[in-house]
């Protein structure tokens, strides 16, 4: 039996990566990547702590998570398509330093 | 015992390959080395006693929502120089790591499979029918709510495409 506050440690340390690839990447796509790891982080803790309390709303929390990761992706790339045809590029920097016509 | 077998290397596996995604240059070894860090937390999930939910987190997270990911690193325009670079066969240092990780993650996915509920443990949570109960009967307002969240996604999807699919028009005129 592994103690589930391991898991909590596992989660902790992937939502910290995925806090450093959003600040660090400055692509559009790999930022989008970093906050699907962060969901997939805090849906891991859902279920630790679903194992630490002994009842089922923790891994039913994680199924909620699913439509909102589903719903962010969606929007997400679409917006990445649309900026990408209207800059020619996913570097945010260069998004945010690029004047409007 | 099978716990630690499949929880401790799958925990490793889901730290390092997310440490790759976020090192990675080309996108789509991202989005592969992403696809092997969710699969190395779903067998987390199982170990901590909700095989349910591991199976869930394969199929709609590494099965629907990064292929969405794939399909847009496909559409985006990737330039000349990554199409020559895949052209060339996989050299055999840049195959060990995915290679050893990907061969873990079967052998924990068919025991697994092969175990069917996990075995000993204090809090076991593993029947999908209890779940479902649970889940309608006492959170069906979060299913609505999840349900309102889908719609959304759907349609704010559909009109950012439809604008995305007639690049030379106004905004105003798309609305």
């Amino acid at each position: 039996m592994i103690p589930a506050y391991h898991a909590l440690i596992l989660s902790g340390i992937l939502f910290c990566i995925g806090i450093v690839g959003v600040i660090a990447r400055r692509n559009l796509l790999f930022v989008l990547m970093s906050i699907e790891i962060m969901m997939n982080a805090a849906g891991l803790a859902f279920v630790a702590g679903s194992a630490i309390h002994g009842s089922y709303d923790g891994q039913i929390f994680f199924i909620f998570i699913l439509p909102v990761a589903a719903a962010e992706v969606a929007i997400g790339l679409a917006l990445a398509l649309l900026l990408y045809q209207k800059y020619k590029t996913l570097d945010l920097w260069v998004i945010a330093r690029s004047k409007e016509e | 015992m099978m716990q630690i077998l499949m929880f401790y290397p799958s925990a490793v596996i889901a730290v390092i390959t997310t440490l790759m995604v976020i090192f990675s240059k080309n996108p789509v070894y991202a989005v592969l080395y992403l696809i092997m860090s969710l699969f190395a937390v779903s067998m987390v999930f199982w170990s901590l006693g909700s095989p349910f939910l591991a199976m869930v987190e394969i199929i709609i997270y590494a099965g629907a929502i990064m292929v969405l990911f794939l399909f847009v690193v496909m559409m985006l325009n990737l330039g000349q120089r990554r199409v020559d670079e895949d052209l060339r066969p996989p050299s055999g240092k840049a195959l060990i790591l995915p290679g050893i990780f990907a061969t873990i993650l079967l052998v924990q996915t068919i025991a697994c499979l092969m175990a069917g509920h996990p075995q000993g443990g204090t809090q076991l949570l593993n029947d999908p029918v209890a779940l479902g109960h649970a889940m309608y009967e006492k959170h069906y307002l979060g299913v609505k709510l999840a349900a309102i969240i889908l719609l959304i996604g759907s349609i704010g999807g559909m009109h950012l495409g439809r604008a995305a699919s007639f690049p030379d028009t106004k905004e105003k005129d798309l609305l």
